[in-house]
C-alpha cells in the first residue's frame, strides 16, 4: 500500500515537471517567433530619428501665436483665453496705443505663456474668436531653469494684422 | 533604548511589522500597506493613503465646469477618457441637454478603447510584479497602437480631456475610423498570445490559483466593483445595470465568475477585453453624422443635486454635483472605484504570505492617484 502511494507521488512529481516545461515551451513558441522576425520589431531609436519622427497635426505641445510672413498675429487683446484657462497659465498684457485718427486702442503688448504650469487641457485654442492661437506639434520641453518655461509668444515687433473695415 | 509595551507584545507572539511602500514597485504608485508579519505569513494590512492627496474635489469647486473636466483625468489616469465622459454625462443630464448620436457613438467607442488601453496596462504590470518581465514588453506594444489613435484625434496620450460637457472638444480626426478598424483587427490575433504566455503558465497558475478569495458578500459589503468585484460573482457592471451613452444599442456579455479568487480576477479582464473589441466592432462601422458639440449658451446646470456614475476600467466612477445654479459647482465629489476596491485587501491578503500580497493587490488593479484624488 505504502509502496503505491509512493510510485503515486513519484509520478505526480514527473507529471508537474512535465506540464512545467510544456507551458513554458507553450510560452517561449511566442517568444521565440519575434525573435527570429526582426521585422516585427515596433521600438524607435528616439534621439537617432529625430530628424525623421513627426507629431500627428492634433498633437498639443506648446501653445503659439501663429504669425503670418509679415510679422502679424490676430490677437485683438479680449482676454477669453486667459478667463478660460483653469490654471492661469496665461497673461495677455495690453498697451494704448494713439492711432492716426487720434482715438486711443488697446493692442497687444506682451502675450506670456506659462508653460510650466500648463496642463494642456486645450480649452484655450477653440475659445478664441480670431483663431490666432494653436498648438505646436513641439515635444521636447525639458530645460534646466525654471524661467525658460516662461515664454513670450509674440515675436518682437509684431502687430495685429490690418482687417479691411 | 527602552521597548515600548508594544514591542514587547509583539516579541512574545513573534510578529513584526513591515511597510510595504509607499516606494514600492508594485504598489505602482505611491501606497504604503502597513503589513504585520508573522514569519512569512501576513496578519493583517493596514493601506495608509493620502500621499498624494491633491484636493480634486476643492479645486473644482473653484472651476467652471469646462474647466474642471481635465482634472478628472489625473484620477484616474488609465480610464482618462472615462472619467471625463462621467462629468460631462452628469453635468448634460442636469441641464436636460442631449447630445448626438455621433457624439454617443465616438464617447462609447473611446471609452472601450480606452478599458482596452488600460487592461493591457494591467495585464503587462501584473506579469511583471509576478516575475514575467516579458508581458510588460508585449502589453505595451499593443497599448502604443491605442494611444496612438488617442493621439491621432485628441491631442495627447494619455491625459487628453477630449470629451467635456456638451459633446467633444474636436471632432475626431478622419482616420479614426480607419485605425480603429486596423486595430480591432490587430488585436484580435494578439490577445491569443496574452493567453499562451502568461495565462496558461504553471507558475502563474500556481501563484494566483486559490489564493485572495473573496466572497460575494465581501464583495457587496466592501463596495468592491468593475473586474474585481466580477470575479466574486458580483453583477455591477453599470454598463448593462444603468447603460448609458451608446450601450444600450450594442450586445455584449456581463463577464462574472464565481470562484473570487486572483486567477479569477485576472479571467474576468482578459475575457473583458475580448468584449470590449466585441463592443467597438458592433459601433465602429456606422457612426452617424452629426455635430460634435450643443451649441450651449452656458454651462450651468440647474439649482440641485445630481449623480452620475459610469463603468470605468477598475469598477464604478460616481459624480454627485450639488449644483446653486452658477458656473461653478458648490460642490462636487466623486466615488471612485479605487478607493473602495483597496481596502478589501485586508480581508482577502490576510493569512496568505507575503509574496502572495503583491499578487492579490496586482489583481485588484489599484491606480493610486485615484484613491486619494
Amino acid at each position: 500500500m505504502a509502496l503505491l502511494t509512493t510510485i503515486k507521488e513519484v509520478g505526480n512529481y514527473f507529471r508537474e515537471i512535465y506540464q512545467g516545461v510544456a507551458s513554458l515551451v507553450n510560452g517561449m513558441k511566442v517568444t521565440g517567433k519575434y525573435f527570429v522576425k526582426p521585422s516585427t520589431i515596433v521600438t524607435q531609436k528616439y534621439p537617432e530619428n529625430r530628424a525623421t519622427l513627426k507629431m500627428f497635426d492634433n498633437f498639443k505641445g506648446e501653445l503659439i501665436l501663429i504669425h503670418d510672413e509679415n510679422n502679424h498675429h490676430r490677437c485683438n487683446v479680449c482676454n477669453t483665453c486667459a478667463r478660460k484657462c483653469p490654471n492661469g497659465s496665461i497673461e495677455v498684457i495690453a498697451r494704448k496705443v494713439v492711432g492716426p485718427d487720434g482715438r486711443t486702442k488697446k493692442v497687444l503688448d506682451k502675450y506670456i505663456y506659462h508653460l510650466d504650469t500648463c496642463t494642456f487641457c486645450g480649452l484655450c485654442v477653440p475659445a478664441c474668436d480670431e483663431n490666432a492661437l494653436k498648438f505646436d506639434n513641439t515635444f521636447e520641453h525639458a530645460v534646466f531653469d525654471k524661467t525658460k518655461l516662461v515664454k513670450t509668444l509674440n515675436h518682437p515687433g509684431s502687430s495685429k494684422i490690418e482687417t479691411p473695415e | 533604548m527602552e521597548e515600548t509595551l508594544m514591542d514587547l507584545d509583539l516579541k512574545e507572539k513573534e510578529e513584526y511589522i513591515i511597510n510595504m511602500g509607499p516606494q514600492h514597485p508594485s504598489t505602482h504608485g505611491v501606497l504604503r500597506f502597513e503589513t504585520c508579519l508573522q514569519g512569512e505569513k501576513v496578519k493583517w494590512i493596514r493601506p495608509h493613503c493620502g500621499y498624494i492627496h491633491r484636493g480634486i474635489e476643492k479645486m473644482s469647486e473653484a472651476l467652471t465646469y469646462p474647466q474642471l473636466v481635465h482634472l478628472t483625468d489625473r484620477m484616474d489616469y488609465l480610464s482618462a477618457h472615462i472619467n471625463n465622459e462621467a462629468v460631462a454625462l452628469c453635468v448634460e443630464n442636469a441641464m436636460g441637454v442631449e447630445v448626438s448620436d455621433r457624439v454617443k457613438y465616438i464617447r462609447t467607442i473611446l471609452a472601450e478603447l480606452t478599458r482596452l488601453a488600460s487592461h493591457q496596462l494591467w495585464w503587462s504590470a501584473f506579469g511583471m510584479d509576478l516575475g514575467a518581465l516579458t508581458t510588460f514588453f508585449y502589453g505595451l506594444r499593443d497599448r502604443e497602437k491605442i494611444l496612438d489613435i488617442f493621439e491621432e484625434s485628441t491631442g495627447a496620450r494619455l491625459l487628453q480631456s477630449f470629451i467635456t460637457p456638451g459633446g467633444l472638444m474636436n471632432d475626431v480626426h478622419p482616420n479614426f475610423q480607419k485605425r480603429t478598424k486596423e486595430f480591432v483587427k490587430y488585436f484580435r490575433k494578439k490577445l491569443p498570445e496574452y493567453d499562451q504566455l502568461l495565462t496558461g503558465n504553471v507558475i502563474f497558475q500556481e501563484r494566483t490559483k486559490g489564493i485572495g478569495y473573496m466572497s460575494l458578500e465581501d464583495a457587496i459589503s466592501y463596495g468592491v466593483t468593475g473586474p474585481s468585484g466580477r470575479g466574486s460573482g458580483f453583477h455591477c457592471d453599470i454598463r448593462k445595470i444603468a447603460p448609458y451613452s451608446a450601450y444600450p444599442l450594442v450586445k455584449f456579455n456581463e463577464i462574472t465568475y464565481t470562484q473570487g479568487d486572483t486567477f479569477h480576477r485576472y479571467l474576468v479582464r482578459m475575457r473583458e477585453m475580448w468584449e470590449s473589441l466585441d463592443i467597438i466592432d458592433q459601433l465602429v462601422d456606422n457612426i452617424p453624422q452629426g455635430p460634435t458639440m450643443l451649441e450651449l449658451k452656458a454651462v450651468k446646470p440647474p439649482k440641485g443635486e445630481f449623480y452620475q456614475r459610469v463603468e470605468t476600467a477598475r469598477g464604478e466612477l460616481g459624480v454627485y454635483i450639488v449644483s446653486d445654479g452658477g458656473p461653478t459647482p458648490a460642490r462636487i465629489r466623486y466615488r471612485t472605484p479605487n478607493f473602495s476596491n483597496l481596502f478589501i485587501i485586508n480581508k482577502i491578503a490576510s493569512g496568505h504570505k507575503i509574496a502572495d500580497l503583491v499578487a492579490i493587490s496586482g489583481s485588484l488593479d489599484l491606480v493610486i492617484p485615484d484613491i486619494d484624488r
